[in-house]
C-alpha cells in the first residue's frame, strides 16, 4: 500500500480512538507507530513526547507530524497530521450541535452537565501532572520531597498571583515564564 | 458577505497566534480562547465555553483543535469551523518540521531548555487560574450531583489511572439514571 494512505489510515485510527487527549492517548499511538508498523524507535517516540510537552500543539498534531515526516516528507506529514484530527472535529461539531438543538430535552441537558463536571475533573487532573512536572520534574512524586524545585515552585506562585490580580493576557505569561526561567535555569 | 470575510480573517489570525502558545497540552486552549472569544469579543458566554469544552473533551481526537473548530463553528459556522482547525493547525506542523530537522541540536541548547522549563511553570499557573473560575461557575448551580462530579472524576482518572473514554461513558450513564429516577419520584 502506498506509505502516504497507509499514514493516513493508521492516524485516521488513532484519533478516532483516542478520547480525552494529552497524556491518556501515549499507549495508543505507541502501540501503532512504535509496535506495529514500525516506523520509528522507542526512543524517537520518548523524544517525540519530550518535544511536545515543551513546544505549542497537541501531542497527537505533533506525533502524526514528526512521524509523517519521517516516513512520507511533507505529504506524509499532512496526511497523517489531517486523518488524525478529522474524526475528532466532525464528531465534536456533530455533538456540539446536536446538544444545542435538544437543550430543551431533560436527558440531554443533564449529560451536558454531567459531562462538564466530569471534563473538569479531567482538567484538574492534567493540571495536576502538569504541576508535578513543573515542580518535581516527573509526572509522579516520589518519596522525596526535598527534590522539590524551589525555584519552579516561587515562580508558579508569583504567576498565580499575578494572573489572580490583574487577569493579563496568557500569552503574556508564557512570555514572562520563558524569560523567568532563562534568567533562572541558566 | 464583507462581513463574513472579516470573521474567517479574524479567526485566522487568531486561531494561528493561540496555536502558537498552545504549550504543555490541549486544555490552555481553553483560557486563551476565553481570553479571545469571551472577554475581548464577546463572541459568546462563559457557560457557552464550559459547553464546548466539555464536547471537546468528550470527542476522540485533540482536544485543542475540536476547541477552535467549535469557537469558529459558534462565530461562523461550518466556514469558520474549517478555517479555524486549519489555522490551529499550521503552527505545530510548521514548528515540529522545523524541529524534526534539527531537534539534536535544538535539545542540547541550554537556553532554550532553560526557557522551557520556566514556562512549564508558567502552564501550571494559567491551568489552576482557568480551574478555579470554573469550578466556582459549577459550584454555582448549587447542585450535589453536578459538584460531587469533579472530585470524582478526578480521583478516578488521577488516583486510580481509569481510562477517560470509561469515566466519560459511566458519568453519562448517572446523569440518565438519575433523571430517570428522579422523574420517577415525581409521579
Amino acid at each position: 500500500m502506498n506509505v502516504v494512505l497507509k499514514l493516513f489510515i493508521t492516524f485516521l485510527k488513532i484519533g478516532l480512538l483516542s478520547i480525552g487527549g494529552g497524556y491518556a492517548i501515549i499507549p495508543l499511538i505507541q502501540e501503532q507507530v512504535v509496535e506495529k508498523n514500525g516506523w520509528i524507535s522507542e526512543k524517537v517516540f520518548t523524544d517525540i513526547i519530550t518535544i511536545s510537552q515543551m513546544t505549542p500543539g497537541p501531542l497527537a498534531v505533533n506525533t502524526s507530524t514528526f512521524v509523517g515526516l519521517q516516513v512520507g516528507g511533507v505529504m506524509g506529514a499532512l496526511a497523517a497530521t489531517i486523518g488524525c484530527i478529522l474524526c475528532g472535529v466532525i464528531i465534536s461539531l456533530a455533538l456540539y450541535h446536536f446538544f444545542q438543538t435538544h437543550l430543551e430535552s431533560v436527558y440531554v441537558l443533564e449529560v451536558l452537565n454531567g459531562l462538564k463536571s466530569a471534563s473538569l475533573g479531567l482538567i484538574i487532573s492534567a493540571a495536576f501532572t502538569i504541576l508535578l512536572l513543573a515542580l518535581y520534574g516527573k509526572s509522579k512524586p516520589g518519596p522525596d520531597f526535598l527534590s522539590l524545585d524551589w525555584t519552579a515552585l516561587f515562580m508558579f506562585l508569583t504567576m498565580l498571583f499575578i494572573l489572580r490580580k490583574w487577569k493579563p493576557n496568557p500569552i503574556v505569561v508564557m512570555l514572562i515564564s520563558g524569560i523567568a526561567g532563562f534568567a533562572l535555569y541558566r | 458577505m464583507k462581513e463574513i470575510i472579516k470573521k474567517y480573517v479574524w479567526l485566522l489570525a487568531v486561531n494561528l497566534f493561540i496555536s502558537a502558545f498552545t504549550f504543555g497540552g490541549g486544555y490552555i486552549v481553553v483560557p486563551m480562547v476565553r481570553r479571545f472569544f469571551v472577554v475581548k469579543k464577546q463572541h459568546f458566554t462563559e457557560e457557552d465555553l464550559i459547553n464546548m469544552a466539555a464536547v471537546a473533551q468528550s470527542t476522540p481526537g485533540a482536544i485543542a483543535i475540536n476547541l477552535s473548530s467549535l469557537a469558529g463553528y459558534k462565530v461562523a459556522g461550518i466556514g469558520g469551523a474549517f478555517v479555524s482547525c486549519i489555522a490551529a493547525l499550521i503552527p505545530p506542523l510548521v514548528i515540529l518540521t522545523f524541529i524534526s530537522a534539527f531537534y539534536k541540536i535544538f535539545f542540547s541548547n541550554t537556553i532554550v531548555t532553560a526557557a522551557l522549563k520556566g514556562m512549564q511553570a508558567g502552564v501550571a499557573a494559567l491551568m489552576v487560574d482557568l480551574i478555579a473560575d470554573m469550578c466556582s461557575i459549577i459550584l454555582k448551580e448549587k447542585s450535589f450531583f453536578l459538584s460531587a462530579m469533579i472530585p470524582l472524576s478526578f480521583i478516578a482518572n488521577f488516583v486510580l489511572g481509569i481510562n477517560v473514554a470509561l469515566i466519560l461513558l459511566f458519568c453519562c450513564f448517572l446523569c440518565i439514571l438519575q433523571v430517570f429516577l428522579k422523574k420517577r419520584e415525581r409521579k
